[in-house]
C-alpha cells in the first residue's frame, strides 16, 4: 500500500510517520502531486495558523489537487479544518470539501483546548473497534459545529464535530498519531478503507 | 468531558535522564525514551522533557532524543530548557515534538512569544515561569529560579497570554521540592485571570495534593517528577482516586 503524508511545511508529519510505522506501514512524506495522485492512502496534516497553511498550498498547487483526489484522504486536525468552507482564523477560505464553517470556542471554556476529551455518536468505519466515549487528544482554539458530515462528536462548552465525512473524505479534529492506543486503531481502521 | 492532565517530567542532561529513576522494570533507567514509553503505557497523559544540558552538542543531542521519543511515544510530549530562537523550536518541532517550553528566554525578550505564536501556532507554546513569595507579592524568577526580576507573576502572565502563548507551566518555588502540595492560591488566582490552560508544578508529595490542586487550584494539568519517578505514587492509582473525587481523568 503506498501511503503519502502531504508535506507542505505545515506541521508535525514525522509523528504521523511515526505511528504508521508502529503499525507495520511505511509512508512517503511528500508535496509531489504526481505522488500523491498514485497513493493509495493520503493524509492531509496541519498545526499551525489556517491562512499561512493554506497559502503554503496554493503556492505548490495542493488546493487545486485534494478536492480532486478519489482515494480515500484524512485530513488531522488543521488538515481537516482547512478541508471545510471556510475558517474564521485568519478569515481563510478552505478547500470546500466539507459544508461548514470554522469558528473559534467562545462558550466561557479556556482557549486553546487542550488535552484528552471525548468523542461519541461515533458512526463510521473509521471508529470501528472504537468505543463510544474513547478519549483522544486535541488541541485547538476553533471548531466544526455539527452538520450532515458529522461522524463523531465532542462537548467542549459546546457539542462539535470531532470528525467528518463525505464520501473518500474523512477528518479528525483529533491527533490519531498522538491518541494512544486509540488512536493507532482508528489510524488503521483508515488504511483498511 | 475534557479531562484533567497528570504530566511526569524527566530533567535530561546530554541526552539521559539525570534524576535518579526507580523503574525496576527498565533495561535502562537512563534512557529517556525507554522511560518515556513506560509511562505512556502506565497511563501518563503527556510528557515534559526539560533539558538541562550546556555542551556545545546540546541542540544535535536534543533533537536526536526528540525524534527517538517520537518513534516510540503515541502521546504528546513538551520539550524545554534553553530554547531562545525559532530555529531552536523548529528544529524540536521538525523532529517530532509537539509543543515547546520557553521560559527565561521569553522574559529576555517577550516578542520571542510573538513571533513564535504566529510561526507554530499558539497551540504548541507553552511559556514555563518561575516564581517565589517575597514580601506578600509572587516574583518571577530566572535560572531555575536563582535570580529575580521586576516582574509580578499575575502581570506576566496575562502578558503572556496576551502575546499569544497557548499555555502556562506554573512552578511555585516556594513549593518545589517540598512535597508538601502545590501553590493553589497563586493557581486559582492564575486560573480567574487568564483564559489558556494551566499546568500546576512544584510540590507533589501526595495523591491529596493533586486532588487539592484540581478543586482548589482550578490547574488544568499537574506536573511532578520524583513522586513518579520513584513510584511513591502510581499514575493508574492516583487517576483512580482523583476519579473517586468526581474529577474528570482520562482512565
Amino acid at each position: 500500500m503506498k501511503i503519502v503524508i502531504i508535506n507542505y511545511g505545515a506541521g508535525n508529519i514525522q509523528s504521523i510517520k511515526f505511528a504508521l510505522q508502529r503499525l507495520g506501514y511505511n509512508a512517503l512524506l511528500s508535496n509531489d502531486l504526481e505522488e500523491i495522485r498514485s497513493a493509495d492512502k493520503v493524509i492531509f496534516p496541519g498545526v499551525g495558523e489556517a491562512s499561512s497553511a493554506m497559502g503554503k498550498l496554493k503556492i505548490s498547487g495542493l488546493d487545486n489537487i485534494i478536492p480532486q483526489l478519489k482515494q480515500p484522504v484524512l485530513g488531522i486536525c488543521l488538515g481537516m479544518q482547512l478541508m471545510c468552507t471556510h475558517t474564521e482564523e485568519g478569515n481563510t477560505k478552505g478547500l470546500g470539501i466539507f459544508d461548514v464553517d470554522i469558528i473559534r470556542f467562545n462558550h466561557g471554556v479556556k482557549v486553546p483546548q487542550i488535552g484528552w476529551n471525548q468523542i461519541n455518536m461515533l458512526h463510521s468505519p473509521l471508529f470501528q473497534k472504537i468505543k463510544e466515549n474513547e478519549y483522544v487528544y486535541l488541541v485547538h482554539s476553533y471548531y466544526a459545529p455539527i452538520v450532515k458530515e458529522t461522524i463523531a462528536q465532542t462537548h467542549y462548552g459546546v457539542e462539535y464535530s470531532t470528525a467528518l465525512h463525505k464520501g473518500n473524505f474523512y477528518g479528525t479534529q483529533f491527533h490519531p498519531e498522538k491518541s494512544s492506543i486509540a488512536g493507532e486503531k482508528i489510524l488503521e481502521n483508515f488504511l483498511n478503507l | 468531558m475534557l479531562t484533567k492532565r497528570i504530566i511526569p517530567c524527566l530533567d535530561i542532561k546530554n541526552g539521559r535522564t539525570v534524576k535518579g529513576v526507580n523503574f525496576v522494570a527498565l533495561r535502562d533507567a537512563g534512557d529517556p525514551v525507554e522511560l518515556a514509553e513506560a509511562y505512556s503505557k502506565a497511563g501518563a497523559d503527556e510528557l515534559v522533557f526539560l533539558d538541562i544540558s550546556a555542551t556545545e552538542e546540546r541542540r544535535k543531542t536534543l533533537a536526536n532524543l526528540v525524534l527517538r521519543v517520537a518513534e516510540k511515544v503515541n502521546i504528546p510530549f513538551t520539550v524545554g530548557g534553553g530554547i531562545s530562537s525559532i530555529e531552536d523550536v523548529d528544529i524540536l518541532l521538525q523532529n517530532g515534538a509537539d509543543k515547546v517550553s520557553i521560559n527565561s528566554s521569553a522574559v529576555k525578550n517577550p516578542k520571542l512569544i510573538n513571533d513564535l505564536a504566529g510561526k507554530f501556532g499558539s497551540q504548541c507554546i507553552t511559556v514555563a515561569i518561575d516564581a517565589k513569595r517575597i514580601a506578600d507579592k509572587w516574583v518571577v524568577h530566572l535560572v531555575g529560579g536563582k535570580v529575580p526580576t521586576e516582574l509580578n507573576l499575575f502581570d506576566w502572565a496575562r502578558e503572556v497570554e496576551k502575546r499569544g502563548a497557548g499555555e502556562i507551566l506554573f512552578t511555585s518555588m516556594d513549593n518545589d521540592g517540598t512535597k508538601e502540595g502545590f501553590a493553589n492560591k497563586a493557581l486559582n488566582r492564575l486560573s480567574k485571570v487568564l483564559n489558556i490552560p494551566i499546568i500546576a508544578s512544584g510540590g507533589a508529595g501526595t495523591i491529596q495534593h493533586f486532588v487539592d490542586t484540581f478543586k482548589e487550584g482550578e490547574a488544568d494539568a499537574a506536573l511532578a517528577a520524583s513522586v513518579f519517578h520513584f513510584k511513591e505514587i502510581e499514575i493508574k492509582e492516583l487517576k483512580r482516586q482523583l476519579r473517586d473525587h468526581e474529577i474528570p481523568v482520562r482512565l
